[in-house]
């Protein structure tokens, strides 16, 4: 097939206070005709940077295409002017971003915007243009087009502006269409609707797709070939089997370790350190520094791409013919899940004596949205939470498993129902000496590390504020001697005492948010989302810090999570919420096995796995709709606007929730 | 919408009613009465009497506080104590003239010029664009507008005589106080709409504008400036302020026969329903002020219209 779009040799670079910053280092690149590629990679290795040097969208002021070309049809995109690229732009190449929250112009009626793109490339007037805008949204799927074309963003939910921003791109029939994660931002079920409504697109219209993504799951759902990118880099590139499957550069073997599947068990496998510095690109291998295979020449000279096939590229000196044979870790295994097989073994292994630490009861909280209405965030939910597991909470944005754990910790007070800590009412009055003990044994580690530590303090008293507050040291010296076990407890050391957040990376600073947590010593930790913020190779680090840590000091964890995957592989037990309530809650295993709620089964149904072969076969249920809003939930059970199965009995009364197999709960009518 | 403006109304008329009280017995408290002054120092006691009669003065003072209100529900400010023979109303209806094309000349250069200012600056972010009109800027903000005054009088006035220094007589007469109530208005709004548009220009939306093809000017007046412009009127209500406060001064140097140079002579001579008549006066021009802003705000960003509506 022919390429349509090819970079070649692709070097881009900022000016900033600090220096020159190499964000893109040389990239091949070609996109055929009706293909998709995926480009992979983690933050700030470039990806963002290609796709909008392709479309030239870079600021002008201090991005600079250094050397390189990038042709599309044959012409040479790097010498065009602005003019002529506003030409190119919307018709020829189009783009999507990652925040379809923020991508659209809050004061401009969607109708607008999608004429807007009609109107800059064709000649056809308002009337016609507003007719086509109508075709576009029902050609992505949003319903009732013709009223809601008057509609402005802020009265659509995430996912129907995302297909929005899609119509929108898609206007003038563009022969290339860019996505810049365009599902990061997105739940997954709705991530799920997106991918599938992309696909659909690439059938009807023959569009072909640049998809950039940090989600392995979403490759090998899209994509028909990858190219991973580290440092400004192609480090290896080939169709998504051929990648997924005889990966055979070290940081794709790092990448597809790092990412849990719902099989894994073992611990995942964290590539070490961080991401190199571009200000001052390293000689050589970029990844040498974090490769445990790297060899001499990897630090002084840079690896060509080494051909494996047709199609099959990778950048690494292993494979040169004069280097050492080293085995590759098994980072896949290509068995599939085994869906129905009950997992007999698990259930024996569990602990026979369990002690409860927390026990929630009944618990409601509800917050007032406005005059006479309320905000059922949490409605009536009860479970409990045993001493050392790890309880993960799942469950879309606006489940209410946020105002759970806050709840749980007092941050909210409980509008009814009631929390027991060992034994103790969590709410209502408490003495000061006893709200201290509380706030010493239950701890919190938060989901954006950026935002969670004061800027102003170091980090020696950030991490001591709470042995400072408890008086857990008698000494300067032992408060000292206190922050730096922690420091090295969490992989950090010594020298990072007298530092501030700015001067850490983002896994780093999560270190220390989780540092911070156990410095007063506390039994139980609350962690809202502790890795969604971070890249994959660094989620496997914290993960398994957490692992870690609560092997040797018997913690226990409430995980709050979306990332179904992680979910299952750091808990022993899971809790699915939907619109406030609990509607599932069993072992992991069981549940991921046998999950018995329509909803939950929705939900794993729509997680994309790396797995090209296993997403490719798969029937997926894909959910209709979107989430009602909390403080109006439908009658009955909440899920069954959205229920496969749902019937009249759904409308009318709450499901129960109810002990369907020991030790599985449920909330449904069908059990 | 309907029930929103009701209750708006109401609060500002509770607004108002507590200001006229305020004020009312306030100016009780206040030494002196408006028959101190020496042109009247020769009064008998007898015909001082004659004039609290006269004017209701001697009556207990909740008796006046109750018939002051009486006029006042009826739109009567009551007679001006100074100005013989003349209602306040009829006072304030004299003089807003003045006052009102100073205070429209200035805020229309201000918003205009502001927002050009400001556009120009983030656009040429950090070139010398940038630098010289936030220095304008600064200097509209820390320069007193007597200051600025005084400068155009000498400069403008007297060494180039081409505006008429301190009378008011045309049209002319009004362009450099106008000039001088417009700097801190010009100051803020361009500070205001720089930073702004500079925050807008970071937005995604840019990005969707951008790669839809459309052409920089496009991006730009359609995308950029309505999004820029949405919190820079939430700044009216204290550039308002700042005008009524500032025409206090400036008309007083210009010379310029307003409501401004109106309050200032009352207070001097203790005219107490003028005093009062003015403070109402600027109190309702204010609270009607904010409440045109906040309608204003739901035309131009429709976030606003849709949750307005729901109430």
């Amino acid at each position: 097939m022919e390429k349509l779009l090819e970079l070649k040799n692709l070097h881009v670079s900022f000016r900033t206070y600090a220096g020159k910053v190499q964000a893109v280092r040389g990239v091949n690149l070609f996109l055929k005709k009706g293909e998709t590629l995926a480009i992979v990679g983690e933050s700030g290795s470039g990806k963002s940077v290609t796709s909008k040097t392709i479309m030239k969208l870079l600021p002008g002021h201090s991005a600079k295409i250094d050397d390189g070309e990038i042709l599309f049809e044959g012409k040479n995109l790097v010498h065009y002017s602005e003019k002529e690229m506003q030409k190119v732009r919307g018709s020829e190449i189009s783009m999507i971003f990652q925040d379809p929250m923020t991508a659209l112009n809050p004061t401009m009626t969607i109708g607008n915007q999608i004429i807007e793109s009609l109107m800059a490339h064709q000649k056809i007037d308002k009337k016609q243009a507003a007719f086509k805008a109508v075709e576009l949204l029902k050609l992505v799927g949003i319903p009732n087009a013709e009223a809601r074309i008057m509609q402005y963003p802020h009265q659509f939910s995430g996912g129907m502006r995302q297909r929005v921003v899609i119509a929108i791109a898609l206007a003038c029939n563009p022969k290339v269409l860019i996505a810049d994660e365009p599902t990061t931002a997105l739940d997954v079920t709705i991530q799920a609707q997106i991918l599938d409504l992309m696909k659909d697109i690439q059938k009807k219209m023959k569009t072909s797709i640049i998809i950039i993504t940090h989600d392995l799951g979403v490759v090998a759902n899209i994509a028909d070939r990858v190219a991973v990118m580290y440092a400004g880099k192609i480090v290896e590139t080939g169709t998504v089997e051929e990648v997924f499957y005889n990966p055979q550069h070290p940081y794709t073997w790092g990448l597809l370790g790092s990412m849990p599947n719902m099989e894994t068990r073992e611990e995942l496998i964290a590539i070490p350190g961080t991401p190199p510095d571009l200000l001052n690109p390293p000689k050589g291998d970029a990844f040498a520094e974090r490769n445990e295979f790297a060899l001499k020449v990897d630090y002084l000279r840079e690896p060509p791409m080494f051909k494996l096939s047709e199609t099959h590229y990778a950048a690494t000196w292993l494979l040169h013919g004069k280097a050492p044979k080293v085995e590759k870790p098994a980072v896949r295994s290509r068995k599939r899940l085994a869906v129905t097989r009950p997992n007999l073994q698990a259930v024996a292994e569990k602990p026979q004596v369990k002690q409860s630490l927390v026990e929630i009861k009944n618990l409601k909280k509800y917050f007032s949205s406005g005059k006479n209405e309320v905000l059922k965030a949490v409605d009536d939910i009860s479970f409990t939470i045993y001493k050392g597991e790890t309880l993960g909470l799942v469950g879309e944005s606006g489940c209410g498993k946020s105002t759970t754990g806050r709840t749980l910790m007092r941050l909210y007070d409980a509008t009814d129902g009631e929390v027991l800590f060992q034994g103790e009412k969590v709410h209502g009055k408490k003495s000061p000496a006893e709200l201290k003990e509380f706030n010493r044994k239950v701890q919190m580690i938060f989901q954006d590390p950026y935002a969670s530590l004061n800027p102003r303090k170091t980090v020696a008293d950030i991490i001591a504020e709470g042995i400072d507050i408890h008086g857990l040291a008698a000494s300067k010296e032992e408060r000292r001697e206190k922050v730096y076990e922690l420091l090295e407890t969490v992989g950090l050391n010594k020298d990072h005492a007298n530092r501030y957040p700015h001067e850490f990376s983002g896994g780093q600073r999560q270190r220390i948010g989780i540092a911070r947590a156990l410095a007063v010593e506390p039994e139980f930790i609350i962690a809202d989302e502790p890795i969604s913020a971070l890249d994959v190779s660094i989620q496997a680090q914290v993960v398994n810090l957490m692992k870690k840590l609560q092997k040797e000091r018997g913690l226990t964890y409430l995980f709050i999570a979306h990332d179904l995957s992680m979910v299952k592989h750091i808990s022993d037990r899971v809790g699915v919420m939907y619109l406030g309530s609990m509607v599932e809650l069993a072992s992991s295993d069981e549940l991921y096995d046998e999950p018995l709620h329509p909803y939950t089964q929705a939900l794993l149904s729509a997680v994309p796995v790396p797995d090209p072969a296993r997403e490719k076969s798969r029937e997926r249920i894909i959910l209709e709709g979107d989430l009602p809003s909390p403080s109006s939930p439908p009658s009955g059970c909440r899920f069954r606007t959205r229920c496969p199965h749902a019937t009249e009995l759904c409308a009318s009364s709450v499901p129960k929730w109810r002990e369907a197999k020991p030790n599985h709960w449920v909330a449904c009518h069908l059990f | 919408m309907k029930k929103y403006l009701f209750v708006r109304i109401i609060n500002i008329l509770i607004t108002l009613y507590i200001i006229a009280t305020a004020t009312f017995f306030l100016m009780k408290q206040l030494p002196g009465s408006p028959f101190d002054e020496e042109r009247l120092s020769n009064l008998s006691e007898e015909q001082r009497i004659e004039f609290y009669a006269k004017y209701g003065l001697d009556k207990p003072l909740s008796e006046q506080y109750v018939l002051y209100l009486k006029n006042l529900v009826q739109g009567d400010l009551g007679d001006s104590f100074y100005f013989k023979g003349q209602g306040v109303s009829e006072l304030i209806a004299g003089r807003i003239g003045p006052s009102a094309l100073l205070g429209f000349q200035a805020v229309l250069l201000g918003f205009t010029l502001g927002i050009v200012l400001g556009i120009i600056a983030a656009f040429k972010h950090n070139t010398m664009w940038d630098f010289s009109t936030m220095l304008v800027a600064v200097l509209g903000v820390s320069v007193p507008n007597f200051v600025f005054a005084a400068l155009l009088q000498y400069y403008v006035g007297l060494k180039l005589g081409i505006l008429p220094v301190a009378f008011w007589e045309s049209y002319s007469s009004s362009i450099m106080p106008s000039l001088a109530l417009s700097l801190i208005v010009i100051a803020l709004i361009a500070r205001f709409t720089r930073n702004e548009m500079l925050e807008v220009l970071q937005q995604d939306y840019m990005l969707t504008a951008r790669a839809k093809g459309l052409s920089q000017f496009k991006v730009i007046y359609k995308h950029a400036i309505r999004n820029a412009l949405i919190p820079v009127i939430t700044i009216l209500g204290p550039i308002v302020v700042s005008l009524l406060t500032g025409s206090l001064v400036i008309e007083n140097i210009f010379g310029v026969p307003g409501i401004g140079s109106l309050f200032v002579d009352s207070i001097k001579v203790n005219d107490y329903t003028t005093i009062m008549g003015l403070t109402l006066f600027y109190s309702a021009f204010f609270v009607l002020t904010m409440l045109v802003i906040d309608l204003l705000y739901g035309v131009i960003d429709p976030r606003i219209r849709i949750s307005g509506a729901k109430e």
